[in-house]
């Protein structure tokens, strides 16, 4: 199992520690959004309302600046003649279902709601860090992804590089917000806020290596109780983005939840070369020109 | 000043091994020397979540008087340590922006609200109780038996008080006569 | 069922994915799909309000089957009893229950007694009143029973007035045909749960349900409960791990709220109110309400232990201990019969203590009518509530029905103390009390309600101390004197605790309520808790860390009675006193050294009573339960499937209509609970029953809840910011068929009107609401959460308004979960031109105002 990163553990010597990342089993999220509180009450992110969405339950949209981890919710109807993009409406009144038998909503004959918490996927290939121009992006000693806040200048290019999506500006300010894996709390020995809040274990923080063990048992067991589309995302290293430290158990397609299916991180064609040394070098530069001249606001 | 000695630190760090910057020689001294509230705070207090009645054990972090963080209690056999949303913003509840603290009054047809101290509000209050009472007092019904009661003072309680707090709530009431102590439990 | 567990206590869920890992199955029967449903292994939707026609299926697919657990059922329950040969079953009677007066709207219940148990059996009947609570009404708490023994028991449980023959008759016809037909469930659904529950009960295994406010807010909420119990006596699943039926209440005290109680009826541990019959007698009222055999059988020591708690040295023997110093009630004094009062201008003052009606209660408009009646209103809370605002700013303000300026009511407004700024206890939904400590002083004026209660009761008693007047005798007699902490004064939690859990004469701690005494030796606040404080220790406060316990974690907190946390758990072991089986081990009989012994919890059952025992006839209070007799708090002992006493609307439940509905009762021609509590008035209008003209006006059911993200009426969570951004705006849930019929469009805005309130809210189009057949027709649901009002950073129209008051008149609470309604497309109409859409409503339906 591959967990090495660029930067992990080779650059801490003996500081290294245990590369840590969530195995986040989405066929136990209940969909409390404890996790999305918890985060926001331990990093004090500000609130930001945007309003009722009608997208069932989520009314936070998607991961960003103020979102650092966020709860999907999937009504997935399996009405046998729905046609693709067909509002739930439209079928309705097509179907004339008023009139129509009684069936109850189980898996299989009709209804099921998927709960999925995201969150960064502290990528074991991580363009953001890659692309980052000043530093402010860099592999910690436990082998995750953070955005330093004293030295992001918020040139942005990490948002344009992730293929998930996940670095965002926050606006009144500027700079790059997104998961630190509660850099600071691991080095306290505690865990991250939203797996310590969870109150279903759906998010489960420890060694990575650990994780992915048991998150093969716990998908075997789900594949035999009928489950079959239940998949585990990120946990390849083959993938585009090398596996993640934050990975997955989903019980359908990841697109389903909104998942690139194939995420890639844009500068791996350069990595393990002397290219990837070029950007970093490059980066570097930037961010003294940048930190140097730019100053902070 | 500052940036530049936030910079000089991982410079030198990537001349010692991290020669694409992406790991300890980006780490700045902010970032290494980041700590916790949780490990920075006066005293952790152990508490009870004042929401639903699961009754998670929540950890309440001080520091300088004030409520810095609230988060599960691990050792409580009840919720391991964990929290629902309302549970895990327990802290914006007791720190919420919309949190009045001062006591407020308003007179009979008034528009706005007044100041009034807290000692004034109370002995006002006792007052119109005590009002209220000799006005309607019931000392017994057409048969001659007992009622020693006023209904003309109606309490209604949330269900998020202490016992001990309604035990001297029924206790005084009671003994005042007031009749009508009714709780979020009937609702 | 009539639980949304995932949502309301996610936390608590825990446990249930645990099991369900493990391999427990879990089923959740509910008018909705909710997240709860999404993580069960089957959901059956019913219509809300036919809960007791699925249970009574239930029962009776137990019968037929024969899956009932006979040897518990025998000796544990109450089905071996032969009833009174005059009682006749609603079945009979066209849903009438024998003893029914049409004039009084009330049951004489003489009828529904054991058989040859004497005339006066029915204990507190002196006392009844039409519209006093069950456990006044009828003395809840026991009959009179010889030696704790019904006279008239047929162990073979053959003869045809036995308890178990008349329940077998009487939920014959719940047939799987009637519960598709009436709940709307198919037949295979229900046949699975049916199933599922009698196979995994019995010796080897148990089953639990769980349930919410979804059961209790009914005109039929307390026999929803009745119905659960049923099932599981019949299946044995009470008093043992892993069975019981578990109210999942949704508030960190509301427990404690109602075994310390700021409730009318009780006094602290549910004794009684008393009543103007019991005149100045203490003997008098503990005739009429205590029976003489089982725990209550030492009613006396209780009360006379609670009188002196409260009046110290001035009680006395001469004097009856200050018996005559309580108020007494004779009627509903419950929240909404004084609401009404106070509308009529019959309540001068009110205090709202983290309680909100004028978006917490039903029919939110008529509590906010009544609240400008009132000459003072003071409100404890975080923030101005919208009952501390009702003045300045509400509905009506802008229709224009009221200005602030003539609203005579004069309002205070005291900023509250959180959980983190005091000491005290929360009793979680478990009954255990866990001790929350205080971690800093409050803000600014903000105190805690003990602080306020006690400062309160020195200036009222400073006030009074020269009067000479006897009614002051009370405050001026009453123990109030307890140390003060800090630079407020605040008074020491703990001592008020130690004054509840009790103490001897000589000043030492009682450890357990065995120890109370009826003649002024003892004093304890209240008998259920006595020995919280037991050897001087805070036993709420104990916090042994899980992790080094077994999962009783039995040095975590305390929970009344006697730190029991399985109650009757002497059920767990057979007659005998041995385990049903290995695997369901919990208490036992320990022959050898004469005790029953546990797992780790302790054993509410007397602790040496050996399971042969048999009382002799004259036994009294505890010593008068047999040994195999686990329901030590009934005057026999057994569980009671059948309830002689303590319900105002008939022994057994039965199936009735909501008070709205769009439907005619399938069982009887008497369409609601007959007993249920009305008032029809101009501010209270109710819609025409299903099958009458008008009621096509509001022909969809309505029926409110909660979320998640929000707590009750959003007091403690619009005020949140990061709870605020999860559900910022009042919705609606509506299926794609309802959409479809009413033109709403998916995320846009419906008004949703009844006859009380136009309110408007955002459309949630989804599949997890479906519409049933019911009656060859098809029956809409409008899902309403319920927790916006107009002060937060979240705001917005208020669920409650909709609802009409229509009580369970057992306990008065309403029925929130079940009422009708129409919806129709886009925003409400804004200043008087609601009220003139109500109007139009009302007289389309033909409803009288």
């Amino acid at each position: 199992m591959k967990l090495e990163t660029h930067a992990w553990p080779a650059t801490y010597g003996d500081r290294a520690q245990p590369r840590m990342g969530f195995f986040t089993d989405t066929s136990v999220c209940i969909g409390c959004k404890a996790c999305e509180v918890a985060c926001k009450e331990w990093n004090q992110i500000p609130m930001s309302i945007k309003g009722f969405t009608g997208n069932s339950y989520d009314n936070t949209v998607a991961l960003g600046a103020n979102t650092w981890r966020h709860v999907a919710f999937v009504e997935q109807t399996l009405a046998a003649d729905a046609r693709e993009g067909e509002s739930l409406v439209a079928v309705a009144e097509r179907q004339a279902a008023i009139d129509a038998g009684v069936h109850t909503y189980q898996e299989g004959d009709g209804l099921r709601w998927l709960m999925a918490s995201d969150v960064c996927k502290h990528c074991t290939d991580a363009a953001c860090l890659e692309v980052c121009p000043t530093g402010a992006l860099f592999r910690t000693e436990y082998g995750t992804v953070v955005v330093q806040q004293d030295v992001c200048n918020g040139c942005g290019y990490c948002v344009t590089a992730c293929p998930f999506g996940v670095l965002d500006q926050r606006k009144d300010d500027g700079r790059v917000w997104k998961c630190t894996l509660c850099y600071d709390r691991l080095k306290d020995d505690q865990q991250p806020a939203c797996a310590q809040a969870c109150p279903t274990n759906s998010i489960q923080f420890g060694e990575l290596s650990q994780l992915r063990e048991r998150a093969e048992h716990r998908l075997a067991a789900l594949q035999d109780a009928g489950q079959r589309k239940a998949q585990l995302y990120l946990a390849d290293e083959q993938d585009g983005v090398g596996g993640a430290g934050a990975f997955f158990l989903l019980l359908d397609e990841p697109e389903v939840y909104g998942l690139p299916p194939d995420p890639v991180d844009p500068v791996r064609d350069l990595s393990s070369t002397w290219g990837a040394a070029a950007v970093a070098t490059v980066a570097l530069g930037a961010g003294l020109l940048a930190a140097v001249f730019g100053g902070r606001r | 000043m500052t940036n530049r000695r936030r910079l000089i630190a991982p410079v030198l760090r990537q001349l010692a091994g991290d020669p694409l910057g992406l790991g300890r020689a980006a780490q700045s001294v902010r970032s290494e020397e980041l700590t916790p509230r949780t490990s920075t705070a006066d005293r952790v207090v152990q508490s009870v979540c004042p929401y639903c009645a699961v009754g998670c054990g929540q950890k309440v972090y001080v520091k300088d008087e004030q409520v810095v963080q609230i988060e599960g209690d691990p050792d409580s056999p009840i919720s391991r340590g964990r929290l629902c949303p309302k549970g895990a913003a327990s802290e914006k509840l007791v720190n919420s922006p919309m949190r009045e603290t001062k006591v407020r009054y308003r007179r009979p047809g008034g528009t706005d609200w007044e100041e009034l101290s807290l000692e004034q509000a109370t002995d006002m209050i006792a007052e119109r109780m005590l009002r209220t009472r000799r006005d309607t007092w019931e000392e017994e019904n057409e048969d001659g038996q007992p009622l020693k009661r006023t209904l003309g003072i109606n309490f209604l309680g949330g269900a998020t008080l202490d016992s001990e707090e309604n035990y001297l709530i029924k206790k005084l009431f009671t003994a005042l006569g007031a009749l009508s102590i009714e709780n979020q439990a009937r609702i | 069922m009539g639980s949304n567990m995932a949502e309301q206590h996610p936390v608590g869920f825990q446990w249930v994915i645990e099991a369900k890992e493990r391999g427990a199955k879990v089923i959740h029967v509910d008018p909705r799909f909710t997240r709860t449903s999404a993580m069960a292994d089957l959901h059956v939707q019913i219509r809300a309000g036919s809960d007791i026609a699925f249970l009574g299926g239930i029962v009776n697919y137990i019968f037929d089957r024969d899956a009932w657990f006979k040897e518990y059922v025998q000796h544990y329950t109450n089905a071996p009893v032969v009833i009174n040969p005059e009682f006749q079953d609603a079945e009979d009677i066209g849903g009438f229950f024998s003893g029914w007066d049409p004039e009084t709207g009330a049951y004489d219940i003489e009828s529904w007694g054991y058989d040859e148990s004497s005339p006066e059996a029915a204990a507190g009947k002196a006392e009844q009143q039409t519209d006093v609570s069950g456990e006044q009404a009828h003395g809840a708490h026991g009959i009179k029973l010889s030696g704790g023994d019904p006279p008239h028991v047929d162990n073979s449980m053959q003869h045809e007035r036995c308890v178990l023959q008349i329940l077998r008759r009487h939920f014959a016809r719940y047939t799987p045909e009637l519960v598709s037909e009436l709940c709307g469930c198919s037949q295979e659904d229900f046949l699975k749960v049916a199933q599922a529950l009698c196979e995994n009960s019995g010796r080897e295994r148990t089953s639990a349900i769980a349930y919410a406010v979804g059961w209790t807010q009914h005109t039929v909420g307390v026999q929803n409960i009745r119905t659960a119990a049923i099932v599981q006596l019949l299946l044995g699943n009470i008093g043992r791990p892993g069975g019981g039926i578990l109210a999942l209440r949704g508030h960190a005290n509301i427990q404690g709220s109602t075994d310390i109680p700021t409730l009318y009826n009780i006094l602290p541990g549910y004794i009684p109110m008393p009543h103007p019959q019991s005149g100045a007698s203490l003997e008098k009222f503990i005739a009429l309400n205590g029976p003489t055999t089982g725990a209550w059988g030492n009613l006396r020591h209780y009360i006379v232990s609670l009188l002196k708690a409260w009046w110290g040295d001035a009680a006395t023997s001469e004097n009856d201990y200050c018996f005559q110093y309580l108020p007494r009630i004779d009627g509903d004094h419950s929240h909404y019969a004084m609401m009404l009062k106070m509308l009529d201008g019959g309540v001068r003052g009110m205090f709202c203590v983290g309680q909100n009606p004028a978006v917490g209660s039903a029919n939110s408009k008529l509590m906010r009518l009544a609240l400008a009646k009132l000459e003072w209103l003071v409100v404890r809370d975080f923030q101005p509530t919208e009952s501390g605002l009702f003045w300045k700013d509400s509905p009506e303000h802008e229709t224009g029905e009221v200005r602030a300026q003539d609203i005579q009511t004069e309002v205070f407004f005291l900023p509250a103390a959180a959980h983190t700024e005091k000491d005290g206890n929360f009793t979680n939904t478990q009954r255990l009390l866990q001790w929350h400590h205080k971690a800093c002083d409050p803000p600014g004026d903000a105190r805690s309600e003990l602080h306020w209660i006690y400062h309160l009761g020195r200036a009222i008693r400073s006030k009074l101390a020269d009067s000479e007047d006897p009614r002051d005798r009370p405050l001026l007699d009453l123990t109030w004197d307890y140390p003060l902490q800090g630079p407020h004064g605040e008074p020491d939690a703990a001592a008020v605790l130690q004054e509840i859990s009790g103490m001897s004469a000589d000043g030492s701690f009682l450890s357990s309520y065995d120890e109370l005494k009826g003649d002024g030796s003892t004093r304890a606040g209240s008998w259920i808790h006595c020995g919280i404080y037991k050897d001087g220790v805070n036993q709420s406060a104990r916090k042994r860390p899980g992790q080094e316990q077994n999962w009783i974690a039995h040095e975590w907190g305390w929970s009344w009675p006697k730190d029991v946390r399985i109650l009757y758990n002497r059920a767990s072991a057979d007659p005998e006193g041995n385990p049903w089986s290995e695997r369901k081990r919990y208490v036992w009989w320990d022959a050898q050294d004469g005790k029953w012994t546990s797992l780790g919890d302790s054993p509410d059952f007397p602790a040496t009573k050996a399971p042969d025992f048999e009382p002799p006839d004259d036994a009294k209070a505890l010593e008068a339960i047999s040994g195999d007799k686990p329901f030590i708090i009934l005057a026999d002992g057994r569980g009671w499937l059948f309830a002689p006493t303590g319900l105002v609307d008939g022994p057994l439940p039965t199936h009735y209509e909501p008070q709205e509905s769009p439907f005619t009762n399938p069982v009887y021609r008497q369409q609601h609970n007959p007993t249920r509590q009305t008032f029809s008035r101009a501010e209270n209008p109710y819609h025409p029953r299903g099958g009458e003209q008008g009621a096509e006006v509001f022909p969809y059911v309505l029926t409110t809840y909660r979320l998640t993200e929000h707590h009750t009426a959003g007091g403690m969570s619009r005020i949140v910011p990061y709870l605020a951004e999860l559900q910022p705006e009042f919705f609606c849930e509506v299926s794609p068929q309802l959409a479809a019929e009413r033109g709403l469009e998916h995320g846009g805005w419906a008004t949703i009107v009844t006859a009380r309130q136009a309110i408007e809210a955002r459309v949630l189009v989804t599949e997890r609401i479906k519409p049933l057949q019911i009656q060859g027709r098809p029956m809409h649901l409008v899902g309403v959460p319920y927790h916006w009002g107009g002060v937060g950073i979240v705001t917005g129209d208020s669920g409650n308004e909709l609802l009409p008051l229509a009580l369970d008149n057992n306990v008065h609470i309403s029925e929130y979960k079940a009422a009708t309604c129409d919806i129709r497309p886009g925003r409400r109409p804004r200043g008087p031109a609601r009220l003139e859409l109500v109007e139009q409503y009302k007289q389309r339906a033909g409803v009288k105002t």
